[in-house]
């Protein structure tokens, strides 16, 4: 036996064969109608199926005493065989001459939507199965609408099972007609209509003597015909920023921006800026691993940036270039959207938005219209949206995202809905609402109006504890020993017979928020801790808490939930927030002795503690 | 962009979403191809690093160069190295080859139990001590949420159903029937207590996808995939008592290459070789339900 040998790691060469593009087509239509058989037919007649897969299906057939049809290649799990329908959409490898296709063969049953548009919205192209016989159906036309809203511009319809219509060109055309007619309502125009039968294998991959009336294109050369989509390396560049990545405890300096270039290309030295916050910079290498150096990257590529300067970014924002036109900011949206999810979707509840790499609390502001998407009738004045519906929706989120319309980028342009941890929904984003007021600011002035006051006043506490009640927010990287300085202020301000209290973020989060995931619910917390500002200076005491790394939207939201309250910040170290000055900043806790001084002398100058004296 | 370029900004964007979404994430290496090539992806989306933890189930039935191979990788590339093992079942020998058990209970037993218990941290783990280069004994780890895989959906039926990001209950069982939509790369990162998550990122990876990348990436692979001169190879990697080498003469990466695009294996289902599939019809699926990777 020989010893393992590892090669060096070398820079990869870039390989002598001819190069080959991959494709994902979907298979969509109506239960029964013939999907699987498509595509089992297709992996047969061009060889691409393992042997061991055909022989192994056939001799099931046989001990089952059932006969063999193409289908069974697909609907390989026990369920679907016994059902005789496929549940989930499955991926298929194939190869033709001029390149690599991955086939998903989605379910035609309603009850399997979620499982057809997850297999759909993974593809490039689809192809629509008609059965003849039975003719256009419900799931025809859904599914048709759908792929739209998709985001799939390339469709061929397939008019299947013309062998048990006598190949009969008369009913096929019937077909065609009737369904041109769907398609153009919903703005899609089909590549082309085939009839086959893929029982027998008739336009499959050759044209058949069946039905002579016929000259189009087979189903095979109609795939080879799609085009990929090329125009999104002509688009503006965007590339959400799905992580910030410094390995510093393995000997990394590099603080690398990593995502995916969804459209455009971008390169070494160009600015680029960053949404929602509008931070720029410019573009100091493009980073990956064991390639050679890189001036340029472009659409598809997952890769890395660094900056020339440090500027404080964080995973979710969007990445576009200075002198291009940028995304839209706002909290307000109009979306068609589908919803996929065991609850109908409600007014005035919290779900979380997913779109590109941001994540945030949303809620749906009002329902315009619901689309019965297989009939295209409308319906207004609902207040719910029921499963499988499709909608004309308005969203609020809870701070500020960045995006396109879909039309113009359909990357940047849609997002998922999460409704008790699974995606419940997907949008398309069809116009930004400008809004003068936030959901936070119409809640304090809601909050203030119905606020039950108590007989004692604001200056009459002032006066009983001798200060002007505030916030003191601490803020500043995480691990910078804010907490150690909250309490020790705290002593300090207590030794001196102030009514002063330290909130802990542990306590907090141990006591009224022990029934929300911290980690994914960061705005949800800061929201809470705003409310509980407001109650302790309400009651007349400096209330002392620290947050990391707060953006200007998150301390604009604290101190408006604190309102008629008072909020003074503390910064430690670098920031995030542009929009306001710290009422202090120390740029080093060095002796916490001397940052308590400075902190109360601000106090003092700003009249929270008046009677302070040094 | 040609498909291998595709297929790697995918599973490079995949393996970022699970890093930033899970925590208490793991990455199964079972030392095969298919996640050595996962691996080297993770380095490729770190940028040279391997920030996540590699987790190999050791049924202690490997073929002995694997785990050498195993070893002199997780030095090289600074690996956290956690192996997991059933040991009551080795010690009191319930495996099929001391003759105590079926193939499938086997793998039951000392791949499906111990990758679970493993997993959730009720086993003891063993750790790579870098400094000493001796595995070290632990017990009462944390549970990891996020399990990435290298599963890939050519290889059988119920693989080609996945989805990118798939959820698992507490028993880790997997429900086909209902498994939560996934689109335009937005996953499943959001959980209820006390389930996780597989996340495969070569699911649209086919076998000879695997070879033409480890050629294109130069990514070293034990040498068992090779024909050292008796006209036999590993096409797959396995136990040695349920794993049978093909016959070939493929001796490096091109010959493997070729052999799959049109030589004897182009239409050879790649498991062939692997007997515990063969013990009833749906042997994986049947495991897969249970826990299998």
């Amino acid at each position: 036996m020989q010893g393992t040998e590892l090669k060096k790691e070398v820079v990869a060469s870039s390989g002598s064969r001819a190069k080959r593009d991959q494709m994902n087509i979907v298979i969509i239509g109506h239960v029964d109608h013939g999907k699987s058989t498509v595509v089992g037919r297709l992996l047969a007649d061009t060889g691409s199926l393992p042997q061991g897969k055909l022989a192994q299906v056939k001799a099931q057939c046989e001990r089952n005493a059932r006969p063999f049809e193409y289908a069974f290649l697909l609907d390989a799990l026990q369920d679907e065989q016994a059902q005789g329908i496929t549940i989930d959409s499955a991926r298929c490898f194939f190869k033709s001459a001029s390149r690599e296709y991955i086939i998903i063969d989605a379910p035609g049953h309603i009850e399997f939507l979620k499982n057809m548009i997850s297999g759909a919205a993974r593809a490039e192209a689809a192809l629509l199965v008609i059965d003849a016989k039975e003719g256009v159906r419900e799931n025809s036309r859904r599914h048709g609408y759908l792929l739209g809203m998709l985001g799939i511009k390339q469709v061929a319809v397939c008019v299947n099972k013309l062998d048990l219509v006598g190949y009969d060109k008369g009913v096929f055309d019937a077909i065609v007609e009737e369904y041109s007619q769907f398609l153009a309502k919903t703005g899609m125009v089909p590549k082309a209509f085939i009839p086959i039968s893929a029982r027998y294998g008739d336009n499959m991959i050759r044209l058949s003597e069946n039905m002579g009336w016929y000259n189009g294109v087979t189903v095979l050369g109609t795939l080879d015909g799609f085009t990929k989509e090329l125009s999104l390396r002509d688009k503006v560049f965007r590339m959400p920023v799905q992580d910030v990545y410094k390995f510093t405890a393995q000997g990394d300096d590099r603080r690398i921006i990593a995502g995916r270039i969804e459209t455009g290309a971008v390169s070494v030295g160009e600015e680029v800026v960053f949404y929602p916050s509008g931070k720029s910079s410019r573009i100091a290498s493009i980073e990956e691993f064991n390639v050679p150096v890189k001036q340029s990257a472009f659409a598809g590529k997952s890769i890395g940036v660094t900056l020339e300067t440090q500027i404080y970014v964080v995973p979710g924002e969007l990445m576009a270039k200075s002198g291009q036109a940028g995304p839209k900011t706002g909290t307000q949206l109009r979306a068609n959207i589908f919803w996929l999810g065991k609850h109908p979707l409600l007014g005035h509840k919290r779900y979380k938005m997913k779109l590109a790499g941001a994540q945030v609390p949303v809620w749906l502001k009002s329902i315009e219209t619901v689309l019965d998407a297989s009939e295209l009738t409308t319906e207004s004045n609902r207040q719910q949206i029921e499963r499988h519906e499709v909608a004309q929706c308005v969203f609020e989120t809870l701070k500020p995202v960045a995006f396109d319309l879909a039309p113009d980028i359909a990357q940047t342009g849609r997002f998922v809905l999460i409704d008790n941890y699974e995606i419940a929904g997907g949008g398309i984003i069809t116009d930004q609402i400008e809004t003068k007021t936030s959901m936070i600011a119409e809640h304090v002035t809601r909050r203030s109006e119905q606020w039950q006051r108590s007989n004692i006043s604001a200056p009459q506490r002032a006066a009983r504890y001798g200060q002007r009640a505030a916030m003191v927010l601490i803020t500043g990287d995480a691990g910078t020993g804010k907490a150690q300085l909250a309490k020790a202020l705290e002593t300090d301000l207590f030794a001196g017979s102030r009514a002063v209290y330290y909130l802990g973020l542990s306590n907090s989060l141990l006591g009224v928020d022990s029934d929300i995931d911290h980690l994914g619910e960061r705005d949800e917390y800061l929201r809470r801790l705003g409310e509980i500002a407001h109650l302790f200076t309400d009651a007349g005491i400096v209330l002392i808490t620290t947050a990391s790394d707060l953006d200007d939207h998150e301390l604009e939201m604290l101190a408006m939930l604190n309102k008629p309250g008072d909020t003074v910040v503390v910064n430690i170290g670098p920031r995030r927030f542009n929009s306001r000055e710290p009422d202090l900043q120390i740029n080093d806790i060095g002796s916490r002795e001397d940052v308590i001084i400075k902190i109360k002398e601000m106090l003092s100058e700003q009249k929270y503690l008046p009677e302070y004296n040094l | 962009m040609d498909h291998l370029e595709t297929l790697e900004s995918q599973s490079v964007f995949i393996l970022r979403e699970a890093y930033r979404q899970f925590k208490q994430l793991v990455m199964l290496w079972s030392i095969g191809k298919d996640s050595t090539v996962l691996l080297w992806l993770a380095r490729k989306a770190f940028f040279g690093h391997a920030p996540i933890p590699l987790m190999h189930i050791d049924t202690c039935f490997k073929v002995p160069e694997m785990i050498t191979y195993r070893d002199e990788l997780a030095r090289q590339w600074k690996l956290n190295m956690i192996v997991g093992k059933n040991t009551a079942a080795l010690e009191s020998k319930q495996t099929f080859p001391d003759g105590n058990s079926t193939r499938l209970e086997c793998c039951a037993s000392l791949k499906s139990e111990a990758l679970k218990k493993t997993l959730s941290g009720e086993w003891p783990r063993w750790i790579l001590d870098h400094t000493t280069g001796e595995y070290v004994r632990r017990v009462g780890g944390e549970a990891f949420t996020g399990v990435i895989v290298g599963a890939r959906a050519d290889e059988e039926g119920s693989r080609s159903k996945e989805r990118y990001f798939s959820a698992r209950d507490k028993q880790s069982d997997w429900d086909v029937g209902d498994q939560p939509p996934e689109l335009w790369n937005q996953f499943k990162t959001d959980f209820a207590p006390g389930t996780h998550v597989r996340i495969h990122p070569l699911l649209d990876w086919t076998e000879l996808n695997i070879w033409e990348y480890i050629e294109r990436e130069n990514i070293p692979v034990t040498d068992l995939y090779f024909d050292r001169g008796q006209g036999i190879r590993y096409r797959s990697l396995g136990c040695w008592p349920c794993t049978k080498p093909v016959e070939s003469t493929a001796r490096n990466v091109q010959e493997i290459i070729e052999e799959l695009r049109s030589g004897k294996f182009a239409n050879i289902a790649e498991r062939s070789g692997r007997e515990q599939d063969k013990e009833d019809g749906n042997g994986l699926e049947t495991l897969r339900r249970r826990g299998y990777m």
